[in-house]
């Protein structure tokens, strides 16, 4: 199959202030069932022998589980299949046609080089409250905390999310809320997340306005382009967590200790 | 609350508990308007007796006009929360987005994305509407204090009058079509196994408002009501004298 590819380029190295610009290749020949990741190897591989710079990318286990890849295909992030970008093909598109390949655009996600996004945001929205603490030691019974298969499923459907961050490139405010609720979700549905169940969501919260990221107006596009298929009632639920958080009345022991 | 008010989550809700106020005050004021088509009345128009009503509520425990009053300054509380609210959010939902790469639009409804738009259409249709029939400073048609029969019969009597009520109605409905069911979703009050029927809910609600709101106008316009008894008096009475 032949393309024509409309890319994004940015920062050569030889100027600080790069703004970015398309720059269009041709490529001929291509396997139906190459990947559109496989695809941009043949071009780098191309370009590497004209001596060309070649183009930037993220990608790592390519089998749709890691979450590293980051192309929006023809304005949608992970291009129209609603899989991963490197679980996209080029039997998915029409011979001859053009594709426009650029990075996940969000204001959060700050262009490294070309197609590369730093989404370090997310990490610091998981250090922020992702996580559970638990005694190291002999092995718990396992017993001890029954967890009911409702519960287990409804953790498990948010824990699936692999933290691509195309929920935030797909939203028009920049939202991280898809992302966040999957993980308060995940953790504050099972018995093992009771301990932190408030500052979680507070914290996380917190550190996505910190870094930046929109407000949701449930638009729903995040779910729309979500490989996982995460769908926006973890988003409801990151809203009654945090509302509840939020007015709860506090202890008078507790109250008196937070204003020492 | 600071704190609650500052995050982006917590300033949400805000809006979306102002924002079901509203919701809640334009139910009452829908059924407060159906008492005009009961039409001008044998001594006094049933929304004339009405508004009285509204006026004198809690007489003589309370002074005149307390309950309207203290409805007027908790409408107007909200609305400013409401707008300020959503000014702020707009401010950093478009920092966050780079300039000049708006999202493509995969499936998000148009109600959701003409918000603002309606919004402040809204607003100014609000203060117009306040201008005509509360403070009565326009004079375009007759109006008069205590005649709200007689104030809507002329009113809409125009076609151009009867054209803008009805487009804010076409506001109002595309406002909360959205809004309804975003409030639910914003606040976590919603399930996944409820959500479609918020959706349903929220639409039907908004077609009751519509037609609720919608009818009296046009039964105005198109004379199914009765002119105000001080006209039918006249007409009586040039009848008389001809
Ligand atoms: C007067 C000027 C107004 C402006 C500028 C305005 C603007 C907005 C905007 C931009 C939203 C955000 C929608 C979203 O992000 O999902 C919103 C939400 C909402 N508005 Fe308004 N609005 C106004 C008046 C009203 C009025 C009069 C009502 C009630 C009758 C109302 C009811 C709502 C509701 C229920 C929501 C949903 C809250 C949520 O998304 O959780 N608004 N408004
Ligand atoms: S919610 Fe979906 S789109 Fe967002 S980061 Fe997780 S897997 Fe990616
Ligand atoms: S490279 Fe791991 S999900 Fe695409």
């Amino acid at each position: 199959m032949n393309f024509t590819l409309e890319i994004w380029r940015q920062f050569d190295g030889s100027d600080e202030e790069d703004k970015g610009r398309f720059e269009t290749f041709k490529v001929t020949d291509i396997d139906p069932d190459a990947s559109i990741l496989e695809m941009l190897d043949q071009l780098n591989e191309r370009l590497s022998r004209e001596k060309k710079r070649n183009i930037a990318f993220d990608s790592d286990c390519r089998e749709g589980i890691c979450g590293t890849c980051a192309l929006v295909i023809d304005g949608t992030p992970h291009g129209p299949q609603q899989v991963t970008s490197c679980q996209t093909y080029m039997r998915d598109f029409i011979d001859g046609q053009t594709i426009t390949i650029e990075p996940f655009r969000a204001s959060t996600f700050p262009v490294v080089r070309d197609l590369a996004v730093d989404r370090g945001a997310l990490d610091r929205v998981i250090q922020a409250g992702g996580y559970i603490s638990t005694t190291t030691g002999p092995q718990p019974d396992p017993n001890a905390m029954p967890v009911a298969p409702e519960v287990q499923e409804k953790a498990m459907d948010a824990a699936i999310c692999i933290g691509c961050g195309a929920c935030v490139a797909a939203c028009p405010n920049g939202a991280a809320m898809l992302f966040t609720g999957a993980k308060v979700t995940h953790l504050n549905v099972l018995p093992q997340g009771q301990p932190e169940r408030e500052s979680r969501v507070v914290g996380m919260v917190e550190q996505m306005d910190a870094e930046g990221f929109g407000g949701c107006t449930n638009y729903g596009e995040c779910s729309r382009v979500c490989p996982q298929e995460i769908s926006i009632d973890v988003i409801g639920m990151l809203n009654r967590e945090y509302r509840k958080a939020k007015t709860k009345r506090k202890p008078k022991t507790e109250k008196a200790m937070s204003t020492q | 609350m600071l704190e609650y008010w500052r995050s982006t989550v917590g300033k949400k809700q805000f809006v979306a508990v102002t924002g079901a106020i509203l919701v809640g005050y334009l139910i009452l004021h829908m059924l407060g308007n159906l008492n005009s088509a009961f039409g001008p009345g044998a001594d006094e128009a049933r929304v004339d007796w009405y508004a009285h009503w509204l006026r004198t509520f809690g007489e003589p425990l309370l002074p005149r006009e307390t309950i309207l009053w203290v409805v007027r300054v908790v409408l107007l509380g909200a609305l400013i929360v409401h707008i300020t609210g959503i000014a702020q959010l707009v401010k950093r939902n478009r920092e966050a987005r780079p300039a000049n790469f708006p999202a493509k639009r995969i499936g998000r409804s148009v109600e959701s994305m003409a918000m603002l738009g309606t919004g402040i259409l809204l607003l100014a249709f609000i203060i117009f509407h306040i201008l005509q029939f509360t403070t009565l400073s326009i004079h375009v048609t007759p109006v008069e204090e205590g005649a709200v029969y007689a104030n809507l019969y002329w009113v809409f009597q125009k076609w151009y009058f009867l054209a803008i009520y009805l487009a804010a109605l076409v506001l109002v409905g595309m406002h909360l079509r959205h809004g309804i069911w975003s409030l639910f979703q914003t606040l976590g009050l919603d399930n996944p196994s409820r959500n479609q029927k918020l959706r349903h809910g929220a639409t039907a609600l908004v077609v009751i408002l519509v037609i609720g709101f919608g009818s009296v106008p046009v039964l105005f316009f198109t004379d199914v009501l009765d002119p105000p008894r001080e006209v039918a008096l006249a007409t009586i009475l040039s009848g008389v004298f001809t």
